[in-house]
């Protein structure tokens, strides 16, 4: 019961990762897409931590951590950029 | 007992990923879209992720301390996004009906 539930969130978390994929490809400006890659990168740290449950290894939560730490870095290095300040 | 909650929380935190990406597709312009795709993944990860460790309580340490990072740091990257959303509008010559950010920078070149 619990598993299938939970494999239920994990099939909606993709299918609003594919919406914002589908932005990402089709937005009209820069900021459009980067505002579509931090989405992604969100939900993809969520799914990484998912993956560890499914896999049933723990370190895999630590990779998801790392993922974000480095994805948070890359939005706003990127955000700064547009702005014009990089 | 524990699982089915966390399972549950859970997908109510993968709906909220699932409305993020109805608002980035359907929403008008850039600052809508930010919005839906920042403020509605915060809340999806925080509930996505207790609802993890709930399932599974070893994860519990890792998954708080991943959804306390999340809460700070995306309200930061927002931030930043709508500040670059703001130039990058003035460089295209559009026009905002209100623009607080723009006269707060006008005042401090004044002085």
């Amino acid at each position: 019961m619990a598993n299938s539930v939970f494999i239920l969130a994990s099939i909606v978390a993709i299918l609003g990762l594919v919406l914002v994929a589908l932005r990402f490809a089709k937005g009209p400006g820069a900021i459009d897409r980067i505002v579509a890659l931090d989405a992604m990168t969100i939900i993809m740290t969520s799914l990484i931590v998912a993956f560890a449950l499914f896999a049933g290894r723990r370190i895999y939560v630590d990779v998801g951590l790392v993922y974000g730490l480095v994805s948070f870095a890359g939005v706003v290095a990127l955000a700064r950029y547009l702005e014009g300040g990089l | 007992m524990g699982a089915i909650i966390g399972a549950f929380v859970s997908l109510l935190g993968a709906c909220f990923f699932l409305f993020s990406g109805i608002g980035l597709l359907r929403m008008p312009d850039a600052f809508n879209r930010m919005q839906a795709g920042t403020k509605a993944t915060t809340l999806g990860s925080i509930l996505f992720l207790v609802g993890i460790g709930i399932m599974q309580p070893a994860y519990l340490g890792r998954t708080l301390i991943l959804a306390a990072f999340i809460a700070l740091t995306n309200p930061v990257s927002s931030n930043a996004l709508a500040r670059a959303a703001h130039a990058y509008r003035k460089r295209l010559g559009a026009k905002l009906t209100c623009d607080a950010l723009a006269q707060d920078q006008e005042a401090s070149h004044d002085r």
